[in-house]
């Protein structure tokens, strides 16, 4: 998926991904990678946790908004603070 | 996680040596408004379609890398999967179709403030394709020009 997320990039849309497996973060290089500690099949978490979901969402908007960041941009997501 | 030891030795065999294929050059799109103003679109890699839609095609060697267009106002309870890999617990996504395709979430974010727009349509793919020219050179130019021409900002990828 990747890939299209490349396409995308090219066609002028800002994209990040979500990616369980860091082997093929770091071979692919999409351009923003947020690597989540989840199982496949478990991309946002835990199914009917919106909150949790939202968390990894967040995350993941946020790499947008850094403009300090230079691609390939590999952030891993860390666990999330209680309260 | 993140690494390969929630699998078997086979896959993690696979995996490791797969031929991954690199992003070169890397196109990178940064963002040109501030989010609150972003329309967003989702690209999901579970398989998922809408009854009456085509479903994947599971048979096909290399993986099938068409695409299905999910409307914004989907009920997420009536996507159908088909993915085929048997890498991972699909039990999830069926209990909570966001798991995978957070379009409920992106609603939520549009209340709040925090994203301008949920785009008119998304993108459901099937994952595991291990021979992405057709994907490369057709299905991927075509699902970027569809998104394009809904005037999207701003894409997250979600696989599964």
């Amino acid at each position: 998926m990747s890939l299209v997320g490349a396409e995308l990039e090219r066609q002028g849309i800002s994209t990040v991904s979500i990616q369980l497996l860091r082997v093929a973060a770091e071979r692919v290089r999409p351009p923003r990678t947020l690597l989540v500690p989840f199982r496949h099949g478990y991309p946002l978490g835990v199914p009917n946790d919106a909150a949790g979901q939202r968390a990894v969402i967040e995350a993941a908007l946020k790499l947008l908004e850094d403009p300090a960041l230079t691609p390939p941009v590999l952030v891993e997501y860390g666990p999330r603070v209680a309260g | 996680m993140g690494d390969l030891s929630e699998f078997s030795l086979r896959w993690r065999v696979f995996l490791k040596t797969y031929r991954w294929r690199r992003i070169d050059p890397l196109p990178w799109t940064p963002l040109r408004k501030p989010l609150a103003q972003c329309r967003v679109a989702l690209v999901t890699s579970a398989a998922f379609s809408l009854p009456g839609q085509p479903r994947f095609d599971e048979t096909m060697k290399g993986g099938d890398s068409s695409f299905r267009e999910i409307p914004a106002d989907v009920d997420v309870s009536t996507l159908v999967e088909n993915h085929p890999s048997e890498l991972f617990d699909h039990e999830a996504m069926h209990q909570d179709p966001n798991l995978v395709f957070p379009v409920d979430r992106l609603r939520e974010l549009v209340e709040q403030g925090r994203i301008g727009s949920v785009a008119p349509r998304h993108l459901s793919f099937m994952g595991s394709i291990t021979a992405p020219g057709r994907l490369v050179q057709e299905h991927a130019p075509r699902a970027a020009r569809l998104l394009a021409q809904d005037g999207v900002d701003v894409a997250l990828l979600v696989p599964v």
